[in-house]
């Protein structure tokens, strides 16, 4: 679609009509002092200046390609395959946007399509809405969906405190103003036989992640049984997504919503954003179900078509009753998780979380054998887990980064009685050259 | 257009009829006209009560969304699960198969306050 900026004459028009002479005119209200404020720029400089200037800057940056990276704890380290960036910034995926009118736009519209049904076979949701701007806010969704599912009547949320810490931080952000409590990680021991006890008649959902934040898996047989019977949604966070490729995933347990952080699907770690937040749900719930929902059909040629099937309705008709914020998606995002999954397929994928699994575990075996370290997952995890070490783990990571390694997340800073553990995350990326670095690291850190 | 003589009427467009010692509750024939292809209503739950002006549900058409309004109190005591695959019955048989609910009403001598079918008539103008 052609964008045509205003001409002179349309603006005058324009101007006529409401009753101006000037686009000036427009600004009376702002006082005079503030209206044309002094900006104060240095003098201008050459091109060739600007990109010397700008050159300096970006060498002070550093990506987790200069690092042996064993930082993950949300945000996690995956490889690109290069046909990804190649294809997603083609022009006419690149500079898309929302498609307000959107059956002009079929081509982002199948793109969503694909992402939406690829999704929907890694979660085993049957639906899945066109994306969130990431995970947490993700999952803030989900807790106020079951709130409306619920239409008012439960007003307590269990969130487990094996959830991501910044995923409740967001949770709360989003809830103030309703009449509900949060519960369940306040005690940061709860188990999640703990949490399913606490869930009763005015429960709206329980919040786990699984995979747990520190990279447990959970046993939860009989868990969805259990919620349903109080009349509750169990959500799901799925974070890391890649886990999908080896375990249950959620859907097959009997989730009602699953969440989960997109990223590691092709969309790299972009210095924190942007991210993809995955949404999905059962068909029963749909009419619940923030943003909106691409579907497939034919037009009277009988071709095939694309259109919204459910769009963010609230938006055009029903303002005042608007459950979410939601009025977009992460389309380039989901674009490239759609490719990501294509280029992988489920052997691809399958593949990818062994690794991840492999690696986590022989890189567990090793620093397990230091004297002073010790792995504190007692069950199975997937390819995180906890390390206490013998120094705060701010200290060691910095002795660590001056040996080019970035190392795990300092739990201490969201669980204060978790002094000196280390979340550690391993993936494919993770070469057994560079496990043996940092075990090896880890070793000199010890007795001093 | 369409008018059941045996209901009465509100000015939103609803229509309410006694079935038993309860009454059923719907759109009527103009409202649905106006809707057009209602593709999703949105129903309350058997056991919900509510005061007059209360919104109880949404009927939704490929053209708007359409809050429904109760002009007395009640309660619910039975809802047209039908409505949830077949929500065009509304748009057929907007007074029959397209029912969306049956409540008690707390005090029955609201009954009579509503419009009749004759008022209701010249009221949309037909």
């Amino acid at each position: 679609m052609p964008y045509i900026p205003v001409t002179e004459q349309d603006q005058r028009e324009m101007l006529t009509e409401i009753g101006i002479h000037s686009v000036a005119d427009l600004f009376e209200d702002v006082p005079v002092q503030h209206r044309f404020p002094d900006i104060k720029l240095p003098k201008a400089v050459s091109e060739i200046e600007v990109l010397d200037e700008l050159y300096g800057m970006a060498l002070k940056n550093s990506s987790t390609g200069c690092f042996a990276t064993f930082l993950g704890a949300g945000a996690y380290n995956h490889f690109v395959p290069s046909a990804i960036p190649y294809l997603a910034t083609r022009g006419e995926f690149l500079t898309a946007y929302t498609p307000y009118q959107p059956e002009v736009s079929q081509g982002t519209l199948q793109a969503i399509f694909e992402y939406q049904s690829m999704v929907a076979e890694l979660t085993r949701m049957p639906v899945v809405n066109a994306s969130h701007y990431d995970g947490a806010t993700s999952m803030a969704e989900a807790a106020i969906m079951a709130l409306n599912v619920a239409n008012g009547k439960r007003h307590k949320i269990i969130i487990a405190p094996f959830v991501h810490p910044q995923y409740r931080q967001t949770l709360r952000t989003y809830l103030p103003g309703k009449q509900v409590t949060i519960v369940g990680d306040e005690n940061p021991q709860a188990s999640l036989s703990d949490l399913k006890a606490m869930v009763d008649s005015d429960t709206a959902c329980l919040i786990i992640q699984n995979p747990t934040f520190f990279g447990d898996l959970l046993d939860v047989s009989n868990l969805a049984e259990a919620i349903h019977q109080a009349g509750a949604l169990l959500i799901v966070v799925a974070t890391p997504i890649m886990s999908l490729g080896l375990l249950t995933p959620p859907g097959e347990y009997g989730a009602d919503i699953v969440v989960a952080e997109g990223q590691p699907l092709g969309g790299g770690m972009n210095f924190g954003g942007p991210y993809l937040g995955i949404f999905a749900t059962r068909e029963q719930l749909i009419r619940k179900m923030p943003g909106r929902l691409v579907g497939e059909t034919t037009d009277t040629n009988g071709r095939r078509g694309y259109v919204l099937t459910l769009s963010t309705r609230e938006q055009h008709i029903r303002r005042e009753k608007a459950t979410s914020n939601i009025c977009t998606n992460q389309g380039l995002m989901a674009l490239m998780a759609a490719m990501y999954l294509a280029y992988m397929g489920k052997q691809g994928m399958r593949q990818v979380a062994e690794l991840c699994y492999h690696k986590a575990h022989y890189t567990a075996a090793r620093i397990g054998q230091l004297a002073e370290y010790q792995v504190l997952n007692s069950g199975v995890f997937f390819n995180e887990f906890i390390v206490q070490c013998p120094r705060p783990v701010s200290e060691i990571n910095q002795e660590l980064l001056k040996k080019g390694i970035l190392g795990g997340y300092d739990l201490e800073q969201d669980y204060p009685e978790r002094k000196n553990q280390m979340l550690v995350c391993v993936t494919e990326l993770n070469s057994q050259p560079q496990i043996d670095r940092f075990v090896e690291a880890l070793l000199a850190l010890q007795g001093v | 257009m369409n008018i059941d003589p045996n209901a009465r009427y509100t000015k939103t467009h609803e229509w309410v009829r006694p079935e038993g010692d309860a009454y059923s509750y719907g759109i009527t024939d103009h409202a649905q006209s106006e809707l057009s292809d209602i593709v999703f209503v949105d129903l309350p739950a058997i056991g919900d009560s509510f005061a007059p002006g209360d919104t109880i549900g949404v009927v939704e058409s490929v053209k708007a969304a359409s809050d429904l309004y109760m002009p007395m109190a009640g309660e619910i005591v039975a809802v047209n699960e039908s409505l949830a695959d077949a929500p065009e019955s509304v748009n057929a048989d907007p007074y029959g198969a397209g029912w969306i609910f049956k409540f008690k009403m707390a005090d029955p001598a609201e009954f009579t306050r509503l419009l009749s079918a004759d008022d209701y008539a010249q009221f949309t103008g037909d």
